[in-house]
């Protein structure tokens, strides 16, 4: 569904990505890791088109991405949870909601549904709707992030580091979101530090090593050899 | 004391002209990070308009509807073959632009209009006597009709569809990408509301003292103020900051001349940008 072919990025003059190829069938789970600062964001930023792509191909369901900007993705079925959540900070956690659920063309029963979907999921947003999405803790901001990419009702979530700096019950919480997400059929680019947790709820693992993929494999492989883990990630 | 109370009604009526000025300004700003030197020379190109309709269909009302869309069209046509391709380089690049902009309105307006000045007609007509002096009934009407539209912007701010789309990308632009709001769609129809306001206060403002093409330029200059007191992007600040600004002038005047008054602002702008440079009716940050 989503496929990354020898795509090459840069900031500026620094070279990030060198060829980066990596496929995500529909409905699957796929994990990136991936130490500090080897390009794992960057190739989130490229497929949403926020960096300069200098090569290669990003295609969506036969779609080259490359023509397309970045406010189409959407549409398409692309939602972004991005590292640092990225919260209107001054708007309320209804309206942060609102900016993926007045689209057009979505049917006002539907819209209805779909926040109510994510409320159901999420009651503390239900009960935070009013609350500036600046005033939520940390965690809470995190589940406003999702929430404002489900309601897009995307084919795949391009999640960033969703665990990072939350508390254990937080962090559960969040494997218990990617589950469900899974469960229904949504597709998911999970980009983690948290090695034990991305070996869990992925089918399939890419690990990156200075804006290359370096190795590539089923989870459950990996799970059953903790020597490659050691190698590539050092823990 | 009489004339403390005439100050404080003239303070606040041009503190709401300046307001809608500055709303459109601080607005533009927020969303696109664009300091547009153009804003005043659209709302004198409004002022024309709106006096050439005058003139032809006798109507002020018509005149002021028909200024404000002329200029908004405009302004959606500047924003995209001036501003858009600009969207994020150097704040200097859409200085320059937005500047040159100012220049060829101001030289189109002297061709086109040439220096004398043209009157607009109050369309309600009528004094009251304020203790010794005649006050016109308009400028009461225009600071309350000013009030109104900025109070519909706010609401529309607040509460539309598409003014969540404008906090959005006024907050983060990229982010507000990614939620699929057409942010370019929705640059061009922030300038478009900037400009219409800034038009529809070149009309109101018309019976004041006359449209000449130099209007525009002491409008920019004053609007300019009150933003960066106000907050650079913060509408509320500029709102609150544009009677501030124009009360302390009026008060000023009492004691020396009203063009030595101007100069007040001005030390209101230096002290805010020493010792408040984030705005002054914003809260401290933390």
């Amino acid at each position: 569904m989503l496929t990354l072919r020898d795509v090459h990025a840069h900031y500026g003059k620094s070279h990030v990505l060198h060829g980066v190829s990596i496929e995500i069938r529909a409905g699957e789970v796929v994990g990136l890791l991936g130490r500090n600062g080897v390009g794992k964001t960057t190739t989130l930023k490229a497929v949403m088109g926020l960096v300069r792509r200098t090569g290669g191909q990003i295609v969506f369901d036969g779609q080259d991405l490359a023509a397309v900007p970045t406010h189409q993705l959407a549409a398409l079925g692309i939602a972004w949870v991005p590292e640092e959540r990225r919260i209107f900070r001054l708007l309320t956690v209804l309206e942060n909601l609102r900016t993926g659920l007045d689209r057009p063309g979505l049917a006002p029963a539907r819209r209805e549904e779909l926040l109510e979907r994510v409320f159901a999921r999420f009651p503390i947003l239900r009960e935070r709707r009013h609350q500036a999405g600046g005033t939520l803790s940390g965690g809470e901001q995190q589940m406003l992030a999702i929430a404002r990419a489900m309601v897009l009702e995307p084919k795949i979530i391009l999640l960033d580091e969703p665990t990072e700096g939350l508390m254990p019950r937080m962090v559960s919480q969040i494997r218990e979101i990617v589950h469900a997400l899974h469960r229904d059929g949504v597709a998911i680019l999970l980009v983690e530090q948290n090695v034990p947790l991305t070996l869990e709820a992925a089918d399939r693992v890419y690990i990156m090593e200075k804006g290359v993929v370096r190795h590539h494999g089923q989870a459950a492989d990996l799970r059953a050899n903790p020597a490659a883990i050691h190698e590539y990630l050092g823990v | 004391m009489d004339q403390l109370i005439v100050q404080t009604l003239h303070g606040l009526v041009t503190g709401m002209v300046l307001a809608m000025v500055a709303s459109g300004l601080t607005l533009i700003f927020g969303i696109m990070d664009v300091v547009n030197f153009a804003h005043g020379d659209l709302m004198m190109l409004g002022a024309f308009t709106g006096a050439t309709v005058l003139g032809v269909t006798g109507s002020f009302w018509l005149a002021l509807l028909a200024a404000a869309i002329a200029i908004a069209v405009l302004g959606v046509l500047l924003q995209i073959t001036t501003l858009r391709p600009l969207i994020g380089r150097d704040p200097l690049t859409t200085i320059l632009a937005t500047f040159g902009i100012s220049l060829v309105i101001q030289k189109y307006a002297l061709w086109q209009w040439g220096p004398s000045v043209r009157r607009i007609t109050e369309p309600v007509p009528g004094h009251f006597t304020l203790f010794h002096l005649e006050y016109p009934w308009y400028r009461v009407a225009t600071a309350l009709l000013a009030g109104v539209i900025i109070a519909a912007l706010w609401l529309f701010l607040k509460y539309g569809k598409y003014g969540i789309w404008i906090r959005a990308t006024t907050q983060d632009r990229v982010m507000a990408q990614a939620m699929g709001i057409p942010v370019p769609l929705v640059h061009t129809a922030v300038f478009a509301i900037g400009s219409a306001m800034a038009a529809a206060s070149g009309v109101l403002f018309g019976p004041f003292a006359g449209v000449t093409q130099t209007m525009g330029f002491d409008f920019t200059l004053r609007a300019f103020i009150v933003v960066v007191v106000g907050g650079m992007g913060n509408l509320g600040g500029s709102i609150l900051a544009s009677i501030f600004v124009s009360l302390v002038e009026a008060y000023a005047a009492i004691v020396v001349s009203p063009a030595q008054a101007v100069i007040v602002s001005f030390v209101v702008l230096v002290l805010t940008m020493l010792f408040r440079p984030t705005g002054l009716f914003v809260p401290t940050p933390k």
